[in-house]
């Protein structure tokens, strides 16, 4: 049995896993003063990985015995949790030295939880999905408690391990009684059979349904859509902020590259079965991110709320179920993480007397102190909250077309109702920044790697009506790859 | 047949009684000696369905490492039974209305009990006939060439667990005085005594 | 009856008369002997000292550490079993498959040990 292809197929996911293990090695030997040194080889080994994924070794296709899935979709969605994984990792270093968090271990463990993204957005069977899942949970778990002794870090990350540990419970589940009611694990096979039984008439079997439901929830925790969505707000607030920036990006684009890869690929037969469960979360999650983040006094706990919606808008995209939905969920992923790791950059800037501040008012007045700083971040909220012409327009209005074109005319309609309430605490940040009194100001300089992420996201936001073909045409062969087999 | 029977009714009877016992006892120690119980009863009830390896491994690893850690954990916490039990009328019909619509659940599924006809075919792996092949050895088969990407996938699983494990509760004490056997017997004689010449009754 | 589960009959009937003979045992020192406990006889018996205080203290986590290093390498040994067994029939890319995995965790044993994560102090 040669396994050289299907070596070369998963050539980013071993150099990963291999760089992350001699980075242990690495750090094990130098001892704790090394995580700089690391940190910066970890952004390397992303670097490389993300060179991997674009430039592939080999063809697509199914490789590992129909384990491992590799297409445009996959490699898209993994370049964009590399891009998220490296920013997130680069401009939270000077954070994590800063609160004396800086072990070797934090940046191998990251990279760790990236090699399970990964897997997971490659597996092309359940029990890989449930590995991959895994791989990546373990090491977020104890990437959220790495600050032992903070209370407040560790009963995040306690918080965040028990109800990962139930998710993940709920999706074994629905994985087990998909795998009984089916007879098989593989995705190819699974969607074989539902395509044989849609062909014949048969009616779909009741305790595949309630296999699916489990399944759905299971990933629903992953991605924080409302009703799974309760750890995300104490997690976000009480976690490191550069440890929440990394959990804001890569993990959420992953877990909805798996979500759109399990309901369209092996379920995509049952799309009726599943239609109403991605539309009724999707609804709960627009909603609930737009009217609980009213009451926010907590920056990352605004953000936290910020992210449940705009997992509910991307889910719009799925549940038309469409090739068009399925690009608008790519591209609003895409624009997400630019979003989300600019914020975040601004986030990790917001200091007073070399303590990090998290309170919305400390933003007061911030464009008369930090002009540059200042207007990045409004860019970012105008972005949010969907004004034209930035970036984030562009997201929803992919996602909203999708859904009108599937006939979901409801939806769409109370997405946007929803983005109307949602503008109104983004453009509470910039009238804040731009109206208000300065009361104290934020340090400074407020460091080169968050100043660069936030210069080039902000850009980016600023500039992708320009060229949006960059994205979108990714985008469409990423989700044209979904629907070809 | 009758054995067979009786053995499962017994398993069964025994492992659910326990498993609620688990969740009931007011000592959490009982607790996880209940689990023990449980475990060893579903050990039983893998025997009775062919299944020697899980059965064994459910020994092993659940009660022979899993429970202990639990009993560990129970331990070091120091938890205050009175301090558990409060709330707990307050979270019960919630608990109790999770625990019924589960139950529902699984009513309607094994009401629904139809294997789609045509997936049973699709498995590409088929079980070879207990008789011939070990339960183990048929494991052993599929496991190290066919599931290798699973395989190694784990052992990564495990690597992060046991990176974890360190990370999260290691402490380096301070002033501990350790034993280096490399550097006792690298001592030599020069740096470990002196040599005075003294003179009688003067003292050093 | 099953030929595997006639194996396990043994097994079966051990237990049986195991479990049945500590019942027997148990109730038969109930039923036969006489009870009169007092305080001084139910109290703990500790060397003849009064018990100083409650037997359930707190834990070092340092025996959590432990425990978990230990679940870690008995699952490893799990998955030799079946890959000792099968060796034969999985030739040369079984053997270097579980080379492999042996491998990863042998560099988790490198880490704990270097970390000192198995001194006990």
């Amino acid at each position: 049995m040669s396994l050289a292809p299907d070596l070369a197929a998963a050539a980013p996911e071993l150099f990963l896993a291999c760089a992350a293990i001699a980075l242990l090695m690495l750090g094990v030997f130098r001892g704790d003063g090394a995580g700089r040194p690391i940190m910066r080889l970890s952004v390397l080994a992303l670097i490389v990985a993300l060179l991997l994924v674009v430039f592939p070794m080999g063809g697509e296709g199914i490789f590992f015995n129909s384990l491992f899935i590799k297409d445009v979709f996959g490699n898209f969605m993994k370049g964009l949790v590399l891009v998220g994984s490296g920013l997130t990792i680069l401009m939270g270093w000077r954070y994590v030295e800063r609160e004396r968090m800086d072990r070797p271990e934090l940046p191998v463990l990251l990279l760790f939880a990236t090699v399970g993204m990964l897997l997971m957005i490659s597996a092309n069977d359940l029990i890989s999905l449930y590995v991959g899942l895994e791989l990546q949970s373990l090491a977020l778990y104890v990437a959220a408690a790495i600050r032992r002794d903070s209370l407040r870090a560790s009963e995040a990350g306690l918080k965040y391990f028990v109800l990962g540990a139930l998710s993940s419970g709920m999706l074994l589940y629905g994985l087990s009684l998909v795998y009984g009611f089916a007879g098989t694990t593989g995705f190819t096979d699974l969607a074989a059979a539902f395509a044989r039984d849609a062909a014949a008439g048969t009616p779909v079997s009741l305790g595949l349904i309630v296999g699916l439901v489990f399944v759905a929830a299971g990933i629903a925790f992953k991605i924080s859509a409302v009703p799974f969505h309760m750890w995300t707000p104490d997690v976000y607030e009480g976690a490191p902020t550069a440890i929440t920036a990394f959990f804001a990006v890569a993990p959420k684009v992953a877990a909805m590259a798996l979500f759109v890869r399990v309901l369209m690929g092996p379920f995509g037969d049952l799309v009726g079965q599943w239609q109403q469960i991605v539309v009724f979360i999707s609804i709960a999650s627009m909603a609930l991110g737009a009217f609980a983040a009213i009451a926010q006094s907590n920056v990352k706990r605004l953000m936290a709320y910020s992210s449940i919606g705009n997992v509910g808008y991307a889910l719009v995209g799925l549940a038309s179920g469409t090739e068009a939905g399925i690009r608008g969920v790519t591209i609003y992923m895409a624009i997400y993480l630019v979003m989300t790791v600019g914020t975040f950059a601004c986030i990790l800037a917001m200091r007073i007397n070399e303590r990090g501040v998290e309170s919305i008012d400390d933003l007061r007045g911030l464009s008369k102190t930090h002009p540059m700083m200042a207007a990045a971040l409004a860019i970012f909220m105008f972005s949010l909250a969907g004004i034209p012409p930035l970036a984030g327009f562009f997201g929803k209005l992919y996602v909203f077309l999708a859904a009108i074109q599937a006939g979901l005319y409801g939806l769409a309609v109370i997405g946007v109702l929803t983005s109307v309430v949602g503008a109104y605490y983004y453009l509470r940040i910039v009238k804040l920044m731009y109206f208000d009194e300065p009361t104290e100001v934020l340090d400074r300089p407020i460091g080169r790697e968050v100043g660069l992420v936030m210069g080039v996201s902000a850009l980016a936001i600023l500039l992708f009506f320009v060229m949006p073909s960059l994205v979108v045409d990714g985008a469409s062969a990423a989700a044209l790859s979904l629907f070809a087999g | 047949m009758i054995v067979q029977a009786l053995a499962f009714y017994l398993f069964a009877a025994i492992m659910v009684a326990s498993a609620v016992m688990v969740i009931s006892s007011r000592n959490p120690v009982h607790s996880v000696l209940f689990l023990i119980l449980a475990f060893f009863n579903a050990a039983g009830l893998f025997v009775l369905l062919g299944a020697e390896f899980l059965a064994m491994i459910l020994v092993v690893v659940y009660v022979g490492a899993v429970a202990v850690l639990f009993l560990f954990v129970v331990m070091m916490l120091d938890v205050n039974i009175a301090e558990l039990r409060h709330g707990f009328l307050q979270y019960l019909p919630i608990g109790a209305l999770i625990g019924l619509i589960l139950l529902v659940e699984l009513g309607m599924v094994a009401g629904a009990w139809v294997i789609s006809p045509g997936a049973g075919a699709a498995a590409h792996l088929p079980i070879p006939p207990p008789d011939q092949v070990t339960n183990t050895a048929a494991l052993g088969h599929v496991l190290y060439d066919h599931y290798v990407y699973l395989f190694q996938s784990a052992g990564l699983i495990l690597l992060v667990a046991m990176v974890g494990a360190i990370v999260l509760t290691l402490r380096q004490r301070e002033g501990v005085r350790r034993q280096s056997i490399a550097r006792q017997i690298s001592r030599r004689r020069d740096e470990a005594i002196e040599v005075k010449d003294v003179t009688s009754g003067s003292g050093v | 009856m099953n030929p595997l589960l006639a194996e396990y009959l043994p097994i079966l009937i051990f237990i049986g008369i195991a479990v049945g003979l500590a019942l027997v045992i148990v109730i038969a020192s109930y039923v036969v002997a006489r009870q009169r406990p007092d305080s001084e006889k139910v109290s703990a018996y500790e060397c003849g000292f009064e018990a100083f205080d409650d037997a359930r203290s707190k834990f070092d986590v340092r025996f959590y550490l432990v425990s978990i290093l230990f679940i870690i390498f008995d699952l490893e040994v799990a998955f030799l079993f079946p890959w000792a067994i099968s060796l034969g029939d999985i030739g040369l890319f079984g053997f270097w498959s579980m080379v492999c995995f042996l491998g990863l965790l042998t560099i988790g044993f490198v880490y704990e040990w270097k970390k000192g994560a198995l001194e006990w102090e």
